[in-house]
C-alpha cells in the first residue's frame, strides 16, 4: 500500500506546530497503525531527521497510552478499537491520512503527537478509591454482590483512561471517563461510605482541570475504545445531585 | 561475599508468622522521617507504595509512563491465583505452595513460595474491599477457574482483563495516598542508576523524559518494582518499555542478579505476520480451559482446519499428556508446539504456529457462553489477524513472556546491596524455572502489599536515626556525572542505523540461540554475536535530536545497550547451566520422551551473577536450594 | 440551602441541571401553548382564540407560570453562553479534521446555533404578539354570548401571518425547534440522571415524535394556514 501521511509536528509546549507531509510507498496491510509509525520513524533517522514522538506501550488495547486523533476521529475509524490495535486493512491504497495529537486545555502537547494527561490521575487522587488499608479486609466473600451489579461495575472499570472520549467531544468534556470511576465504585457495595463525596470530589477536581461542560451529544461512548456507556454519566449526574442535597 | 538467604528458621508452615512476630518495627513518629523511593508502578510498585504511605513513610514513586496506571501490569488477562479453596476441589496453602515448586521445577526457595502461598488469600480479600469486580457467579460470589499445571481452581479473574482490575485496584490506593501528600508521583522518569552512600542504596539518578533534566532523588531505601526484561528477545508480549536498565544499573552497582536465562516462552500467543512486527500478542492461557490444541495429521495439510476431519487432526498435548491434557504447564506446551513445527506439522502460511480450536467447546456450551468467558480475548484476535475465532480455529505460536530470573534477593526482598529491594518480576525469587499462570500478579501483590511493607523494617529499624542526604553528596554527584557522559556518548556517535535495527539483530539472536532450544554450540556462537552487536551498536547507532528534551529514540538506545549486555549475561547463564529445567532447555538434557533432565545433584541451586567490571567474566555466586519438605521428583504431567 | 446551590452552580454538572430543567420546563410550556394555539384553526372569526388569549393573560396563575417562563428563558439563554464560553476554553484550539458525522447527531452538535435562532424568533414573535398585546394599541371586538370586549389578537395574527416573510421566518424556527429538541428533550433527561435502558428508548421517541414532528409542525401549520386562507 502507498499512504500520504498528514502528520502534526510540534517540537514542545511553547513551540506552535505545524503539519508535515510524509509520502510512505511500502506499508503492508498487516501492520498495525503505530507499526507504520515505528517505519516512518526508522525512515527518519535515517534521514537524519527528528522522529515523530508518540506515545504508546502495551500496543495490545489496555494500557491507553496511544493516542492519535486519525483523519478526524481518535483511534481513527474502527469501533471499539484503540490507536495501536488498528491495523492499516482498514485503509485504502492511495489514502491521505491525517493524524493529529488529542487537542484539549486540560491535555497540553507535550511533543508532536504526545500530550499531558496527568490531569486524570489528579481527578482520581481527588476520590476514585475506596479507603482501605492494606491489611484491613475481611474475607472476599463475606459480602455477596449480584452478579449483575458485579458485571455493571466491571463495564464501567474497563476503562483505560486513554482520553479518547475528551478528544472527541466538542467540548473537551471528561465526563465519560470521570463518571466511570465513580459508576464503578457507586455499583459495589464497598464503595457506599464515600459515594458522596467521592462524587462531589471528583466533578470538582474535573472542572478545575478545565475540561468542557458535556451536552450529551454522546460522541465519547461511540469513540470509547470499550464502549463505556453514557448511562454512567447518567448516574454520576444522578449521584452528583443526591450528593449535594443530603451533605 | 557470601550469599545469605536469611530464610527463618523453624518448620516451613510457621516461618512467616514467626517471623513477623519478631521481625523489629518502626515507631509512626519515626517512619514520618524515613523516605522511600520505589522505582515501577505496576501491581509491585503501587501495591508498596500504597502501602508503605498509609504506614506513614514519605514515598517517592516513578515510572516512565506517563501515568502510573500504565505500567504493563495492565495487560495481564487470565487471573490471579489464591489458596481460597472457595471451589471446594481441595485447594489449601500447601497444594499451592507444592504447585508452585513443582511448576517452576523445582529451582526456587520453598521458604519464600510458602510465605507467597500463605498470603494469597488475603490479596483476594484486599482486592475486593478496593472494587475490584471480580468475575461473579449468579450468587454474588466470587468465581474461579483453572490454569495450566494445577488440578483445582483457584484462579480469581476479571473476565480477561485481571491485570487491569488489579492495577487500577493497587493505583486506586496509590491515588489516594498521592492525594494525601503521602506519596509523590513522578511520571515521565526513567532511573537510570542508583546512589550508593556508605554501602547502602540511598537514592537514584533519573531522566526526565519530557524535558531531559537528569535529576537526583534521595531515599532511606530504594525499592526497585521495574517488571521483566522480555523485550531483550525484542519480541515480546511485554510493553514496548519494559526494560532492563533499572535493574541492571543496580547490578553494575553490586546487586547480584539471578538465574539470568530463565525465561519463560507462553505458548498461546498470535504469530509473527512480518517484518514490521513490533510486539507479540498473548492470548490468555485461560483459554486452554476451553481451546483444544491440534495440528493435522499430515505434513502440509493447507486445508481450512474446519475441513480436516477428527480422525486427520493430532491433539498431541491430549496424547501425550493425558492426566492434564491442554492444561500441563507452559513450558511444556511451548516445546510441544516447537516440536511439531519443527518436524513439519505447523499450519498457517509461515509454518510457525498450530491451531488453538473453539469449534467443540462452542458446540458443548454454545458461542454466548465462550463470548462471555472469552469475547474479549477472541476480539482482540480478530482484529490483529483479520479472522473470525468462532469460526476459524486460532492460529498461535509460543513467544517470550517472562522472566523468572532477576534481582538475587533474600527472604526480606533486599538484594546484595543493601537497603536495595527487589520486587514482583523484577526479582528471582519465587517462581523457579518456570512460573505457573496466574502466579505472577499474586507474587507482586504479595510482596508488595504484605511482604516487603513488613520486611523492610529490618533494614529501616536501623535508620531512623540517618538524616535525609542531601543531593549534593558527592555521590549523586559523581553517579549523575556518569550518567551524563553515557547519554552524551551516544548522542555522539551518529552512526547510521536506527536504535531498532540493533535491538532486533539483538532479539533474534537470542531467540534463535537462547530461546525455547538451547545448546553450547549455539550459545556460544552467540555470545560472539551479541559482542558484535555491541561493538556495532557503540560505534554505528543514531540517535536523533538532543538529550535535553522529549527524545524517544535516546530512550530506547539507553535501554538497548543495557539489554545487550544483559543478553551476554543470560548467554553465560544458560551456558553454565548444564541441565534442563523449566523454561530452560539445553538440547543435550532430555528425557528419551523429549522432557526436560534436571540434574539435582549439580545445578538444584540460584545462580547469582556479580558485576566485576565492564568487559569482565561475571563471578557467579552459588546459593544451595534447600527442600526439606518437597521431594523432588521428575516432573510428571502424563 | 445555599451551600446547596452554591455547589450546585459552581460546578458543570449544576450549570447543566439549571439547562435541563430550564430546557424540559419550556417543553411543557410549548405544548400548552400549542394546544391553546389549535383555536386558531377554529373557524368562528377568532372568537377561541380570543378568548384563549384573554385567559392567558387575565389568569393568576397562569400569569405567574407567565413570568417563571420568563425567567426559565433567560436563565436558558444565560446558560447556553456560559456553557460556550466555558466550552470554547476547554479547546482553543481545535482539529485541522474533524469527523463527527459518525458519532455525534446533527443537533446535538449545534445546539447553540439552533438556540440562536429560536433566540431571534423568540424576539420577533415576542414583539409582533406580546409586546402589542401588553404595550401596543390593538383593535377589540365583541362577541355573541360573551359581554366582554376582548383584545382582537386573532386579528393581530392574521394580519402578521399574511406576509410571506415573517411566516418563512417561522417555518425555518420551526425547523430549529424540532432540531432543537430532538436532541433537547432526552438530553435533559440523561443531564438530570435519567437513563434506563428501558424507558430511555420511549423519552427517545417521545422527543422525537412530539416535539421533533408533531409539535414543530403544528406551530408551523398555523402561518401556513392563514397565509393559504389570504391567497
Ligand atoms: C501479556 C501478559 C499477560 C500476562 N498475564 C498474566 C496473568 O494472567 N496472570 C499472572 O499472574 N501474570 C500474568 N502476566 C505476568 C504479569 O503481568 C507480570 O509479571 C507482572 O504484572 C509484573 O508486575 P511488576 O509490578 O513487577 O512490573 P510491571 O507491571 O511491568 O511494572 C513495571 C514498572 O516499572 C516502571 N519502570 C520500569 N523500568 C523503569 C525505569 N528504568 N525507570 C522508571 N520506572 C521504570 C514502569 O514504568 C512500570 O511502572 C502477564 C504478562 C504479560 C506480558
Ligand atoms: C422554546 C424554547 C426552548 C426550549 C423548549 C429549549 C429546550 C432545551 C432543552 C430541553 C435542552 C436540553 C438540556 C440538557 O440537555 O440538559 C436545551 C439545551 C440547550 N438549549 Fe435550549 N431550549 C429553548 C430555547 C433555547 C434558546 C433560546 C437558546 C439559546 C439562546 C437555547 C440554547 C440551548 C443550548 C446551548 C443548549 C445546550 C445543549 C445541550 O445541553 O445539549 N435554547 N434546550
Ligand atoms: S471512557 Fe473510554 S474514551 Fe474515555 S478514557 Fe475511558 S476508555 Fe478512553
Ligand atoms: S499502546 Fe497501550 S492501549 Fe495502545
Amino acid at each position: 500500500m502507498k499512504l500520504t501521511l498528514k502528520v502534526w509536528r510540534q517540537k514542545n509546549a511553547e513551540n506552535k506546530g505545524e503539519f508535515k507531509t510524509y509520502q510512505m510507498d511500502h506499508v503492508s496491510e498487516d501492520m498495525s497503525f503505530l507499526e507504520m509509525f515505528d517505519v516512518l520513524n526508522d525512515d527518519l533517522v535515517r534521514k537524519g531527521e527528528d522522529t515523530v514522538a508518540f506515545d504508546h506501550d502495551c500496543r495490545e488495547g489496555i494500557c491507553g497510552m496511544c493516542s492519535m486523533y486519525i483523519n478526524g476521529r481518535p483511534h481513527g475509524p474502527l469501533k471499539g478499537t484503540t490507536t495501536c490495535q488498528l491495523h492499516m486493512r482498514h485503509f485504502k491504497d492511495g489514502e491521505t491520512i491525517t493524524v493529529e495529537p488529542w487537542r484539549a486545555t486540560a491535555f497540553p502537547i507535550i511533543k508532536d503527537l504526545m500530550v499531558d494527561r496527568s490531569a486524570f490521575d489528579r481527578i482520581i487522587q481527588a476520590g476514585g478509591y475506596i479507603s482501605i488499608n492494606t491489611g484491613n479486609a475481611v474475607d472476599a466473600n463475606s459480602t455477596p454482590i449480584p452478579k449483575l451489579d458485579a458485571d455493571k461495575a466491571f463495564d464501567a472499570a474497563s476503562c483505560i483512561g486513554c482520553g479518547a472520549c475528551v478528544a472527541t467531544c466538542k467540548n473537551a468534556s471528561a465526563m465519560l471517563f470521570v463518571s466511570a470511576k465513580v459508576s464503578q465504585l457507586a455499583l459495589l457495595p464497598q464503595g457506599q461510605p464515600e459515594r458522596h463525596q467521592r462524587v462531589k470530589k471528583m466533578v470538582e477536581i474535573m472542572d478545575a482541570e478545565g475540561f468542557g461542560n458535556c451536552t450529551n451529544t454522546g460522541a465519547c461512548e461511540v469513540e470509547c475504545p470499550k464502549g463505556i456507556s453514557l448511562e454512567n454519566i447518567a448516574r454520576m449526574n444522578r449521584d452528583f445531585l443526591v450528593a449535594n442535597v443530603v451533605d | 561475599m557470601k550469599l545469605d538467604a536469611k530464610i527463618p528458621e523453624g518448620p516451613i508452615a510457621e516461618k512467616w508468622t514467626k517471623y513477623k512476630a519478631t521481625i523489629p518495627l518502626v515507631n509512626p513518629a519515626n517512619k514520618r522521617h524515613i523516605e522511600i523511593i520505589v522505582v515501577g508502578s505496576g501491581l509491585a510498585g503501587s501495591s508498596a507504595a500504597a502501602s508503605l504511605a498509609e504506614m506513614g513513610y514519605k514515598v517517592k514513586v516513578f515510572c516512565f509512563q506517563d501515568s502510573p496506571r500504565r505500567a504493563h501490569s495492565i495487560a495481564a488477562q487470565g487471573g490471579i491465583n489464591a489458596a481460597k479453596n472457595y471451589s471446594n476441589d481441595g485447594d489449601s496453602v500447601h497444594r499451592l505452595f507444592y504447585d508452585t515448586i513443582k511448576g517452576g521445577d523445582y529451582r526456587s526457595r520453598e521458604g519464600n513460595v510458602h510465605r507467597l502461598a500463605e498470603v494469597s488469600t488475603s490479596i483476594i480479600d484486599q482486592c475486593v474491599a478496593q472494587g475490584v469486580p471480580f468475575a461473579r457467579e449468579y450468587g454474588g460470589l466470587l468465581d474461579n477457574r483453572s490454569f495450566g499445571g494445577v488440578q483445582v481452581s483457584r484462579t480469581f479473574y476479571a473476565k480477561g482483563q485481571t491485570g487491569q482490575q488489579l492495577l487500577l485496584g493497587a493505583y486506586s490506593a496509590l491515588s489516594r495516598q498521592i492525594g494525601r501528600k503521602q506519596a509523590e508521583m513522578y511520571t515521565r522518569h526513567e532511573m537510570l542508576d542508583v546512589v550508593i552512600i556508605d554501602g547502602k542504596a540511598r537514592g537514584i539518578i533519573a531522566r526526565n523524559l519530557t524535558n531531559g533534566k537528569i535529576e537526583r532523588y534521595f531515599g532511606h531505601a530504594v525499592v526497585m518494582a521495574t517488571g521483566g526484561y522480555g523485550n531483550v528477545f525484542f519480541l515480546s508480549t511485554n510493553a514496548m518499555g519494559c526494560n532492563v536498565t533499572a535493574i541492571w544499573r543496580a547490578h553494575k552497582k553490586g546487586a547480584f542478579f539471578g538465574n539470568p536465562c530463565f525465561t519463560q516462552i507462553h505458548p498461546t500467543c498470535i504469530p509473527v505476520s512480518g517484518d514490521h512486527q513490533s510486539k507479540l500478542t498473548l492470548m490468555s492461557e485461560s483459554l486452554r480451559n476451553d481451546g483444544r490444541i491440534w495440528v493435522p495429521k499430515a505434513k502440509g495439510d493447507n486445508r481450512k482446519p474446519s475441513e480436516i476431519p477428527e480422525d486427520e487432526r493430532d491433539y498431541y498435548l491430549e496424547r501425550r499428556y493425558p492426566a492434564f491434557g491442554n492444561l500441563v504447564p507452559r513450558d511444556i506446551a511451548s516445546r510441544a508446539a516447537k516440536e511439531r513445527c519443527d518436524a513439519g506439522y505447523g499450519v498457517g502460511t509461515s509454518k510457525m504456529a498450530v491451531y488453538l480450536d473453539f469449534s467443540d467447546a462452542i458446540n458443548r456450551l454454545g458461542k454466548d457462553t465462550i463470548e462471555a468467558r472469552y469475547g474479549n480475548l477472541f476480539e482482540i484476535y480478530d482484529k490483529i489477524t483479520g479472522e473470525d475465532p468462532y469460526t476459524n480455529a486460532m492460529r498461535i505460536y509460543p513467544a517470550v513472556h517472562y522472566t523468572m530470573g532477576g534481582l538475587w534477593v533474600d527472604y526480606n526482598l533486599m538484594t546484595t546491596i543493601p537497603g536495595l529491594y527487589a520486587t514482583g518480576e523484577c526479582n528471582f525469587s519465587d517462581h523457579g524455572a518456570n512460573r505457573l499462570g496466574a502466579s505472577a500478579l499474586m507474587q507482586g501483590l504479595a510482596d508488595g502489599y504484605f511482604v516487603l511493607p513488613i520486611t523492610i523494617g529490618d533494614f529501616l529499624s536501623k535508620e531512623i536515626g540517618t538524616k535525609a542526604i542531601p543531593t549534593n553528596h558527592p555521590a549523586f554527584e559523581e553517579a549523575e556525572n556518569a550518567v551524563t557522559e553515557r547519554i552524551k556518548k551516544l548522542m555522539s556517535i551518529q552512526g547510521s542505523e536506527p536504535v531498532d535495527y540493533f535491538h532486533k539483530k539483538l532479539g533474534l539472536t537470542m531467540w534463535e540461540y537462547c530461546g525455547m532450544g538451547r545448546n553450547a554450540e549455539g550459545l556460544a556462537k552467540a555470545k560472539k554475536i551479541v559482542q558484535e552487536i555491541k561493538k556495532d551498536f557503540w560505534s554505528n547507532v543514531r540517535i536523533p535530536g538532543a538529550p535535553n528534551e522529549t527524545n524517544p529514540e535516546l530512550e530506547k538506545a539507553l535501554r538497548v545497550a543495557d539489554f545487550i549486555e544483559l543478553g551476554e549475561l543470560m548467554i553465560d547463564d544458560a551456558l553454565n547451566r548444564n541441565e534442563s529445567c523449566g523454561g530452560h532447555f539445553r538440547e543435550e538434557y532430555q528425557t528419551p520422551e523429549g522432557e526436560a533432565l534436571r540434574d539435582d545433584n549439580n545445578y538444584a541451586y540460584v545462580a547469582a551473577w556479580e558485576y566485576t567490571g565492564d568487559n569482565q567474566p561475571e563471578v557467579l555466586h552459588k546459593e544451595q536450594l534447600v527442600f526439606d519438605n518437597i521431594k523432588l521428583v521428575q516432573r510428571s504431567y502424563k | 440551602m445555599a451551600t446547596v446551590t452554591a455547589g450546585i452552580i459552581q460546578s458543570s454538572i449544576g450549570r447543566k441541571y439549571l439547562m435541563a430543567l430550564s430546557g424540559l420546563f419550556l417543553c411543557t410550556f410549548l405544548i400548552v401553548h400549542m394546544l391553546g394555539n389549535l383555536a386558531l384553526f377554529k373557524d368562528d372569526g377568532g372568537q377561541a382564540f380570543n378568548e384563549y388569549t384573554y385567559f392567558m393573560t387575565h389568569n393568576p396563575l397562569i400569569k405567574i407560570i407567565a413570568y417563571v417562563n420568563y425567567a426559565f428563558i433567560l436563565l436558558h439563554i444565560f446558560y447556553s453562553l456560559t456553557l460556550t464560553i466555558y466550552n470554547r476554553k476547554a479547546r482553543p484550539e481545535s482539529y485541522a479534521l474533524v469527523n463527527q458525522s459518525k458519532s455525534a447527531t446533527w443537533s446535538s452538535r449545534n445546539m447553540g446555533i439552533l438556540g440562536s435562532v429560536i433566540l431571534i424568533f423568540l424576539i420577533v414573535h415576542m414583539r409582533t404578539f406580546w409586546f402589542e398585546m401588553k404595550f401596543g394599541t390593538m383593535p377589540t371586538i365583541q362577541y355573541d354570548g360573551n359581554d366582554m370586549v376582548l383584545k382582537d389578537m386573532y386579528s393581530v395574527v392574521a394580519e402578521a401571518f399574511s406576509q410571506v416573510w415573517y411566516v418563512a421566518l417561522y417555518v425555518v424556527s420551526m425547523f430549529a425547534i424540532a432540531f432543537h429538541l430532538y436532541h433537547g428533550f432526552q438530553s435533559g433527561f440523561q443531564t438530570l440522571g435519567i437513563n434506563h435502558h428501558k424507558y430511555t428508548p420511549i423519552i427517545k421517541n417521545i422527543g422525537m415524535i412530539l416535539f421533533a414532528v408533531i409539535i414543530p409542525a403544528l406551530f408551523a401549520a398555523m402561518p401556513l394556514y392563514f397565509l393559504i386562507l389570504n391567497l
